[in-house]
């Protein structure tokens, strides 16, 4: 890059792409050593390829350490819990490539859950008011979070810690309060309950494969996830404020809509899943949730997110969460005592950090 | 020096000042960062701020690009009093600024960075989205217009080099139409080539027409490209020249301290350090 090309000549620069019609500088051919290079710097580039390593590095593990593994069953229980991972991780995920954490996503579900239960319960005859409710009351914690991180700058560690706690305290005691246990009674006799279980707990048998509404909640979340952070604007914003807020402020990207935005994404996530547990078992035991959060944020590490923002993928969020189904299914198929799974999921979690860090070190010296 | 210094008080005769400011002065809390600063921006000229580490530099160009609010004194847009209110206005009215570390979001590609908060948009509906060919495509030519050539505007940003991300961010600034280009140090991390780079690239702004304001400590890049000097001090005026009026001597005679330079190096004179011998370099 050496040429100053100026000429006198050019008007002074206008909005927009002007000068679209001008002779293309076509972009120069990479010389002999780039094409190939290149290609596999892309490839290495993706936050997510490391999770997909993994993802079936598991998957012919199990399937050659328990035979039952493969069976159409099987697969699709692993599924299903993978999916009520991945509908909160890929929110969680959007959240840290916005540079923040969510420590309150775990309890949040529980909360939604509680609320639509309760409020069906005490106030109406009818669950549909109740998920209503529980829609506003959670989208309104997920507010909260954003707003109070937004307003004082401290960090979103703390602001969550802070709301995790006093939610587990409000699930408990609120939950001892009006139903009088630490479970909420059941509404399965209530009005409208039916169709609000095909919404969020339904499933269809197709010979042997229990395909659950979750899976395609899930699947119908990450796609949009995928669109938003990689076709729009607000996508773009996520990855600048995630990667360099100040930068974007410099620009004039609203920093502070998009995380409060984030923080509404996750808490939309919540009550999916809340209304899903609320809805297949329809009671909710109070205690639930806690320690969940950890969980979505080690499924979006493992999908290939930074801790800290800026780079992450909601795909790779989806196939951390896989990783977690494959792994906590894979064990009891494989007749293994269940509590090696927080183990090995620890150490997944090392591997795939020093991995993307290393995929990542690799992909930038690549000039 | 003060027989080089020449306050001015009014612009020469290329017309209206794009910007213009009129002893303004800017304090946090009780820190007086800026005290009675003024300076001028024409179109088509370079307008250089030196100053020392403190002197407020970065102070003057955060009030120019709306990132802070000036406590005393004028700020005049086509020579008329504004306030500005955030730095979306600035880029509104046309102002553009290049901080020195600001400039990027590193982890992204070239061309998602060069749209960054002006995003084209294609499609209706639930369709509507980024116009991500344009936005490439876009980003190559205006690269190209400015005599940068890269091949590949997928790459991070933060795998170029730091004058070529600098020159990235001048380029933007550039395609989207803003008449005043603000730069904050943009060599101040570079080596002597690079810095030649950048310089090319505020040379080519310039003759396309805009304003250029050039933070820098340098009297020496300062000179190359800048049409006038405005010298900083601890937050004041410590001088304001026109090309012409200085030469790159009294000008680096100026900013490296003038009598105090000549001081410092008697002091330095009379204690050598002891360790170090001359024939060691
Ligand atoms: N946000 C701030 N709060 C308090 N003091 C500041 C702030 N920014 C700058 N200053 C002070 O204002 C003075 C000028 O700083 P600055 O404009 O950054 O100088 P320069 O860019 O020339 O090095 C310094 O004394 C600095 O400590
Ligand atoms: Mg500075």
């Amino acid at each position: 890059m050496s040429d100053t090309r100026t000429s006198d000549s050019q008007p002074p620069p206008t909005e927009g792409p002007a000068a679209d019609d001008a002779p293309t500088a076509e972009p120069p051919a990479a010389g002999p050593p780039g094409r190939a290079g290149e290609l596999a710097r892309r490839l290495f580039t993706r936050p997510e390829l490391g999770a997909l390593v993994g993802a079936v590095a598991v998957f012919v593990f199990f399937a050659l350490s328990a035979e039952s593994f493969l069976r159409p069953g099987s697969l699709s229980t692993v599924l299903y819990a993978s999916s009520t991972i991945g509908i909160v991780a890929v929110a969680v995920a959007l959240l840290m490539i916005g540079g923040e954490f969510d420590l309150s996503a775990g309890v949040l579900v529980t909360s939604s859950a509680l609320v639509s239960s309760m409020f069906s319960y005490q106030m109406t005859a009818n669950v549909w008011v109740g998920v209503g409710v529980s829609l506003l009351v959670t989208l309104a914690v997920g507010l909260f979070n954003g707003w109070l991180l937004t307003r004082t700058g401290l960090p979103s560690f703390i602001i969550t810690l802070g709301t995790f706690l006093m939610l587990t305290g409000l699930n408990l005691g609120l939950t001892k309060l009006i139903a009088g246990t630490v479970s909420t009674k059941s509404i399965a006799d209530m009005e409208g309950f039916s169709a609000a279980r095909a919404v969020f707990a339904s499933q269809l048998d197709l010979g042997g494969f229990t395909l659950r509404v979750t899976v395609l909640w899930w699947l119908a979340l990450v796609a949009v996830a995928t669109w938003v952070l990689l076709r729009t604007r607000a996508g773009n914003w996520i990855f600048a404020v995630g990667g360099n807020k100040d930068a974007a402020r410099a620009v004039g990207v609203p920093v502070r809509g998009t995380k409060i935005g984030l923080y509404l994404g996750v808490a939309f996530c919540a009550w999916v899943l809340g209304q899903h547990l609320l809805f297949s078992y329809d009671v909710v035991q109070s205690g639930e949730g806690v320690g969940n959060e950890l969980i979505y944020i080690a499924a979006a590490v493992i999908g290939g997110c930074l801790l800290t923002g800026g780079y992450g993928s909601a795909a790779g969020a989806a196939i951390g969460a896989l990783i977690f189904g494959i792994v906590s299914k894979g064990i009891v198929y494989a007749e293994w005592d269940p509590n090696w799974f927080k183990f090995f999921l620890g150490a997944m979690l090392l591997l795939a950090a020093l991995l993307n860090a290393w995929i990542r070190k690799r992909a930038e010296a690549t000039r | 020096m003060t027989d080089t210094t020449t306050r001015e008080t009014a612009p020469p005769g290329a017309g209206e000042p794009l910007l213009g400011l009129v002893d303004v002065g800017k304090s946090y809390g009780n820190v007086a960062a800026l005290r009675n600063v003024s300076l001028d921006v024409h179109a088509g000229s370079v307008t250089c701020v030196l100053g020392d580490n403190g002197a407020g530099k970065s102070t003057l160009i955060k009030i120019i690009a709306g990132l802070h609010r000036h406590d005393t004194g004028r700020y005049l847009l086509d020579g008329e009093e504004t306030v500005l209110h955030s730095p979306r206005e600035a880029l509104d009215r046309g102002i553009a600024t290049v901080y020195q570390d600001l400039a990027v979001v590193p982890l992204m590609p070239v061309w998602r960075n060069f749209f960054l908060g002006s995003e084209p948009h294609t499609g209706r509906g639930p369709l509507r989205r980024l116009d991500v060919a344009t936005m490439r495509r876009t980003t190559r030519e205006a690269l190209a217009r400015m005599g940068i050539d890269l091949p590949d505007v997928d790459r991070p940003i933060g795998t170029l080099s730091g004058g070529q991300r600098q020159c990235v961010a001048i380029a933007r600034a550039v395609h989207f139409g803003a008449r005043i280009l603000v730069l904050d140090e943009p060599t101040a991390a570079l080596g002597v080539k690079q810095s030649g780079v950048v310089l090319r690239y505020v040379a080519a702004a310039r003759d396309q027409g805009l304003g250029v304001v050039l933070i820098t400590h340098n009297p020496h890049h300062a000179h190359l490209v800048g049409d006038r000097f405005v010298l900083l001090k601890r937050g004041t005026m410590a001088g304001s020249h026109r090309k012409g009026d200085i030469t790159l001597d009294a000008l680096t005679h100026e900013m490296a301290g003038g009598g105090e330079l000549e001081q410092l190096g008697h002091e330095l004179a009379r204690t050598p350090a002891p360790t170090r011998s001359p024939a060691a370099s």
